[in-house]
């Protein structure tokens, strides 16, 4: 999962666009929009790259190797039983779809499966998700302050909680690339 | 701001789902787990309440259960919300309605009321309150309370203004209601053509036959199974070339009943009973 506000687009632009067709994991993407700004970019993000990205929709089956974006305006959670679920309920740090919201939904679902990852943004939201998901078991990447463009959102987690790895914006393409290496080893050793 | 989704477990919340359908007969069984977990821990965090404490006061305290009701469905609600879908029901669907000698309106989960009054507001610019009636309902008698008396924060007022002079209307917000202190009391006129009441989407059955039904961002709190059995009812209770109204990530779900719809705009999720 990735949570990005502002003076993150262009590198989680870049990160999705470098992602393979059959990526091992599902990617879920909670970016601060609002409304008024009904973009275009999930469509501009599948025609340019190779893995499919999408709007999440409600109760729709989340699925390996594709990536999905919280619509703006709702929340974006997810049940039990795998499928997504909008929520219309009041803004968090001012926002909807709130990081915190869906970092928090996610690990209560998947506990240590989950890997969270937050990059640049102007405010606390996504901080007491990220330390919600390491507390869960769950792995915790934060991009370094010093490469973000704006810090606020990468300090507050950091100054909030033990996070596992502060990567620089090199080394969050490596952390993409390395996942899905490991992940197709482990595939092919159960082959054996 | 500490967002509260981890005062219940899923497993405890299965808990309480049955025991508030035992000992108050709401059946929540059929609503989305992940957004429900989040209303109760709010509700667990709004009042401080552990887990033993919250079933303790759900089977004890009355007044405490009619709280929690309110406090667990989203109540979220603007005049206006949406200029855009004014703005078609305006364009595309007022037109049609007014070639009936009576309008029946109904607004599914209307929550504080605040949608009800801007359909009324709609309806009158138009020139067609007089012959339209209003209903909204939801599931909780606090909600419907407030609707009822039509008295809103002045301070929302300016937001509100705003969204309806977005909505592409020629008149201001002002005309429809009457400040008073810090309050905004929606006028007479049109509270005289609105009627609220309490009605479950779960339990409840079809009230009467209307020409449009709104029922938007209600659904999402649905699992599918529900959503599905709720749409049928909207359908029931809509006359032949009705206009339902849904919330913008919301879809009528089952082909079956999605053959019996046209869709009118599909930005604004506007759909007209044609079968």
């Amino acid at each position: 999962m990735i949570g990005c506000s502002a003076g993150g687009f262009s590198l989680l632009h870049n990160l999705i666009l470098q992602l393979s067709k059959n990526y091992p994991l599902a990617v879920i993407v909670v970016i601060h929009r609002s409304r008024k700004y009904e973009s275009r970019l999930e469509k501009d993000l599948t025609d340019k790259g190779e893995i499919p990205v999408e709007k999440a929709g409600d109760k729709q089956l989340m699925e390996r190797g594709k990536v999905y974006f919280a619509p703006a305006d709702y929340h974006l959670l997810l049940e039990p039983d795998g499928c997504f679920t909008l929520d219309f309920s009041e803004p968090v740090h001012f926002c909807r779809p709130s990081i915190d919201v869906t970092f928090q939904s996610v690990s209560d679902v998947l506990g240590s499966k989950v890997i969270g990852v937050l990059l640049s943004g102007a405010n606390e939201d996504g901080a007491i998700g990220i330390k919600y998901i390491g507390d869960n078991g769950g792995l915790t990447v934060v991009q370094d302050p010093e490469d973000a463009e704006v810090d606020t959102m990468p300090l507050s987690a950091i100054k909030l909680t033990k996070v596992d790895l502060i990567l620089k914006n090199e080394e969050l393409f490596n952390l993409f690339d390395e996942i899905y290496r490991i992940k197709v080893t482990a595939a092919n050793f159960n082959h054996l | 701001m500490t967002t509260s989704a981890e005062f219940i477990s899923f497993e405890e919340l299965e808990d309480v789902i049955h025991l508030v359908n035992k000992v108050h007969g709401y059946d929540f069984n059929e609503y989305s787990r992940a957004s429900l977990k989040r209303r109760v821990s709010r509700v667990m965090g709004l009042r401080k309440l552990s887990l033993f404490e919250l079933n303790n006061r759900l089977v004890n305290d009355n007044d405490f259960f009619e709280y929690f009701l309110k406090e667990i469905t989203v109540n979220v609600t603007e005049m206006f919300r949406d200029p855009d879908f004014f703005n078609i029901l305006r364009e595309k669907v007022l037109p049609y309605l007014s070639s009936y000698q009576q309008i029946n309106i109904w607004t599914a989960g209307c929550s504080t009321g605040e949608e009800l009054y801007s359909l009324a507001i709609l309806l009158q610019e138009q020139g067609l309150l007089g012959r339209s009636l209003l209903y909204g309902t939801d599931v909780n008698s606090d909600v419907i309370d407030h609707a009822k008396k039509g008295i809103y924060d002045l301070k929302n007022m300016k937001l509100y203004s705003e969204n309806y002079r977005e909505s592409g209307t020629r008149h201001s917000l002002s005309e429809y209601y009457t400040a008073m202190y810090d309050a905004a009391v929606i006028n007479q006129n049109l509270r005289d053509k609105t009627s609220f009441s309490i009605h479950n989407l779960v339990s409840d059955g079809v009230f009467n036959q209307f020409q449009l039904i709104s029922c938007r961002n209600v659904l999402i709190y649905f699992t599918v199974s529900l959503q599905e059995k709720v749409i049928q009812l909207l359908y029931d209770s809509l006359q032949p070339l009705g206009f339902l109204c849904l919330g913008s990530k919301e879809s009528l779900r089952n082909e079956a009943i999605a053959r019996c719809f046209k869709l009118i705009d599909k930005k604004s999720n506007i759909y007209q009973k044609i079968d």
